[in-house]
């Protein structure tokens, strides 16, 4: 069996600053597998700025950002970079299978950095009632739709909950010309960053409902609307604040959780609530020579703090092959 | 304008049984569905469970071809390539009275045939279904039970009726049937004629009989919500388990399913609306309340997703008959529960019906039973996967990272006749994983838009109306 110094799961920010800061601290032979047809992961998708000002003291776009890492990702004749190749078996003694088309391949890894990010929650983990029409997307989708494909996946669009996703595609919509007639928001204040609100929500004029609740979603073939309510303190519909909004597409941007089910598989116990590996240490596992790193380890706010987070995996790889 | 021999309105689970049992015969059959796939009416919400026959009034219609329809469905998913799993059902008892009641519901289910039952007691419980509630002192055991993939085996009967001869027409609502020297059936436009028809409308079976003047029954729907849980949980239960009968169904229950996740429902509400699947926030509490008290330790948290579907409900019993007064009609009515296990025996008797009114039924020298099985790569094993990787590039491209399912898988399924993101899933499981979709939608959108060249604002989740996306920006 092929056995390589470091392999790398995921091509994403994390992946990439991991790679580089391995390297840079005497790893030599990586190995980085990325599931996509290219590098940088959701970055790819996020074409507004907002990026890189503590990490490069700049502000730069997703795709800029992500560029910076991949110029220097493939610079470095150390890292060997695996795109559409896709991870579907791993055990606890590191030894990862992963398809590619065309072939399967099994690699044992000395140290092992997972950095497979997060996916986002769905209706479904939020328990939204009412039908199931075409129309309800989650927020990533809508903007890899709109930003990758150029296709517009609706004209009037209302967006439950108010996560940094959410909030940058009300924008987004406002700009492509569809009508966002509000933002739905459980809490009494948002989930995403005040930047976020002010420069994508309160600028275009879009109703932002904070303490609110969608009960349901209508439309048989195509969402046609939802009805929504105002919430007490914990949470419950108050009686009476009923109201519908009209509308042919809902966006769900509820939260992000990260995706684990690579280390789950080879045995990791996950914290039952919030999807990241058991650990006592930043990056750490119970298992040892396999770290986490970026989104997958923790949701951050900032692709920067990936990086920086995903910087320290690389050191912690590099010591440990050290001794 | 050609003539058929037989008509069928309607491709559920009974409507493609029909089809496939008459495909056998050297007739003209033509099968038509008003949705844009087969099984996207009531089948699709189906639960998948191949009853036993227990929970049935001794001496009915649907308990009698239940029975039979369970020994039927194995032959029909070995030829069809279907997977069925006879994992065994419990019927759980809470103290003594519901015992009591077991061995009634034993002695009825035996006189209807049901094989092998057994009434295991609270030592034998705790050894093979150790996640059941302490609280239950004793249970019905059918280990005939089984489980099927409802939708995967209505689009494999048909697709094995169609190479048999079978003329499919999709989105073919019928609008009108005059019953002239034929049958003569308006639907899209077009003018189907017939000597036979029978009416497996499910729903709309009241309906189409209304249409040929036979209007004496009324299909009410009865919703059922069911909530799926992730796939880490397959191994949750051992067996399908059942509280003893409620009035209108069979209780809720905990279900296993052909593809690992285990399922929590159905509730059963009578409702008036023959398109309302929506969820309910009592519904779900109202199963999960209940399933609890089943098995303590499912936990909300791992629900994954929910939906509701309708049983088409007449009376108690199922209706399947002759119409005396309209020569050549064949009422398939009120197909409830269990209606998916009884489904070929059902066929069977459709096809005596025929054969006793005056359709003369040859078999064809050659009737392909069988069909190669179609590939899952979720469900075979790393050694087998890496074997066709080597054969076909495709199958290491993967698409749906939740349930691990290949371009090649995707491909094969349009090939077969998926035709929108709805059938995609049903067949292959892409979309029907942890992220629904949020990572594959695209490049689905992408492949069937390629395969069936129309274009990516054309795609739809279940057919017109449901289109995925309003407007194509690259061309503004």
């Amino acid at each position: 069996m092929i056995e390589r110094d470091l392999v790398i799961v995921g091509g994403g920010p994390g992946g990439m600053a991991a790679a580089i800061s391995a390297y840079e601290n005497g790893i030599k032979d990586i190995l980085l597998l990325e599931r996509d047809q290219y590098l940088g992961g959701i970055l790819n998708q996020c074409i507004h700025t907002g990026f890189g000002l503590n990490y490069f003291k700049e502000v730069l776009t997703g795709p800029e950002y992500a560029d910076r890492f991949i110029k220097k990702v493939q610079g470095i004749p150390g890292i060997e970079i695996s795109l559409k190749s896709f991870v579907v078996h791993l055990t606890k003694d590191k030894v990862l299978t992963y398809l590619r088309p065309g072939m399967v391949k099994t690699v044992k890894a000395r140290c092992l950095i997972m950095a497979t990010g997060c996916r986002e929650k769905t209706r479904e983990m939020v328990h939204i009632a009412g039908t199931r029409p075409a129309g309800v997307f989650s927020a990533g989708l809508a903007q890899k739709l709109v930003n990758i494909e150029g296709l517009l996946p609706g004209k009037e669009v209302v967006i439950v909950g108010s996560g940094d996703i959410g909030l940058i595609m009300a924008r987004r919509f406002t700009l492509e010309g569809a009508k966002v007639k509000a933002v739905i928001e459980i809490q009494d204040k948002t989930r995403g960053l005040m930047r976020n609100v002010v420069q994508c929500v309160t600028d275009f004029d879009i109703p932002l409902y904070f303490k609110h609740k969608i009960l349901k979603i209508f439309g048989r073939d195509r969402v046609e609307g939802i009805s929504v309510a105002k919430v007490d303190d914990e949470m419950n519909k108050i009686q009476g604040t009923e109201f519908t909004i009209d509308c042919d597409t809902v966006l769900i941007s509820v939260g992000l959780i990260p995706e684990n089910e690579l280390i789950e598989m080879a045995g990791l116990e996950l914290d039952r609530k919030t999807n990241s590996p058991v650990s006592k240490e930043v990056n750490k596992t119970s298992m040892p020579g396999l770290f986490v790193c970026g989104n997958a380890f923790k949701v951050y706010d900032l692709a920067d703090s990936v990086s920086k987070d995903s910087e320290s995996a690389g050191r912690l790889a590099a010591e440990y092959l050290k001794h | 304008m050609r003539i058929y021999d037989v008509i069928i309105i309607g491709a559920g689970a009974v409507g493609a049984s029909i089809a496939r049992e008459l495909s056998r015969y050297k007739l003209d059959v033509a099968l038509l569905e008003k949705e844009t796939e087969v099984t996207f009416g009531v089948s699709k919400s189906n639960s998948g469970i191949i009853h036993p026959g227990t929970q049935n009034p001794s001496g009915s219609l649907k308990g009698r071809l239940c029975v039979q329809g369970n020994l039927l469905t194995r032959k029909i998913s070995r030829e069809l390539g279907v997977d069925f799993k006879e994992v065994g059902e419990l019927i759980a008892a809470f103290g003594e009275e519901e015992k009591t009641r077991l061995y009634e519901l034993k002695k009825e289910a035996e006189c209807l045939g049901v094989p092998r039952l057994e009434i295991v007691d609270s030592a034998w419980l705790r050894k093979n279904e150790p996640n059941l509630s302490k609280d239950v002192i004793a249970a019905l055991y059918a280990p005939t039970a089984g489980i099927i993939s409802p939708y995967r085996l209505v689009y494999d009967l048909t697709e094995n009726a169609i190479r048999n001869g079978v003329e499919l027409f999709t989105e073919t609502k019928v609008d009108n049937i005059a019953v002239k020297e034929y049958f003569e059936i308006s639907a899209r436009k077009a003018v189907f004629k017939s000597r036979f028809l029978i009416n497996s409308a499910g729903l709309f079976a009241d309906e189409i009989s209304k249409m040929v003047g036979v209007d004496d029954f009324k299909i009410t729907p009865r919703k059922g919500e069911e909530f799926l849980l992730d796939k880490k949980n397959e191994y949750l239960t051992s067996h399908l388990i059942f509280p003893l009968p409620a009035k209108t169904s069979k209780g809720i229950l905990v279900i296993k399913t052909s593809d690992g996740n285990p399922m929590i429902g159905p509730t059963a509400e009578d409702i008036s609306d023959k398109e309302d699947s929506s969820t309910t926030d009592r519904g779900f509490q109202e199963v999960l309340s209940q399933v609890k008290r089943l098995v303590p330790a499912i936990d909300e948290r791992d629900i994954i997703a929910y939906f509701a579907g309708l049983r088409p409900v007449s009376d108690n019993d199922f209706i399947i008959r002759y119409e005396d007064k309209v020569p050549g009609f064949i009422n398939v009515a009120g197909i409830q529960s269990p209606g998916l296990t009884a489904a070929p025996a059902i066929s069977l008797m459709v096809c005596d019906i025929l054969k006793k009114n005056g359709l003369s039924m040859k078999k064809k020298l050659i009737f392909h039973s069988h069909r190669k099985k179609t590939i899952h790569l979720f469900a075979i094993p790393l050694e087998k996967t890496k074997k066709l990787v080597k054969k076909d590039a495709g199958y290491g491209d993967i698409v749906c990272r939740c349930e691990m399912v290949s371009a090649k898988e995707i491909k094969d399924a349009i090939d077969r006749g998926a035709r929108t993101l709805d059938g995609i899933k049903f067949r292959t499981r892409a979309q029907a994983g942890k992220c629904h979709g949020s990572f594959c939608t695209t490049r689905l959108m992408k492949i069937l838009s390629e395969k069936i060249d129309v274009p990516l604002i054309e795609i739809t989740k279940r057919g017109k109306g449901s289109e995925i996306v309003k407007g194509d920006r690259r061309n503004d």
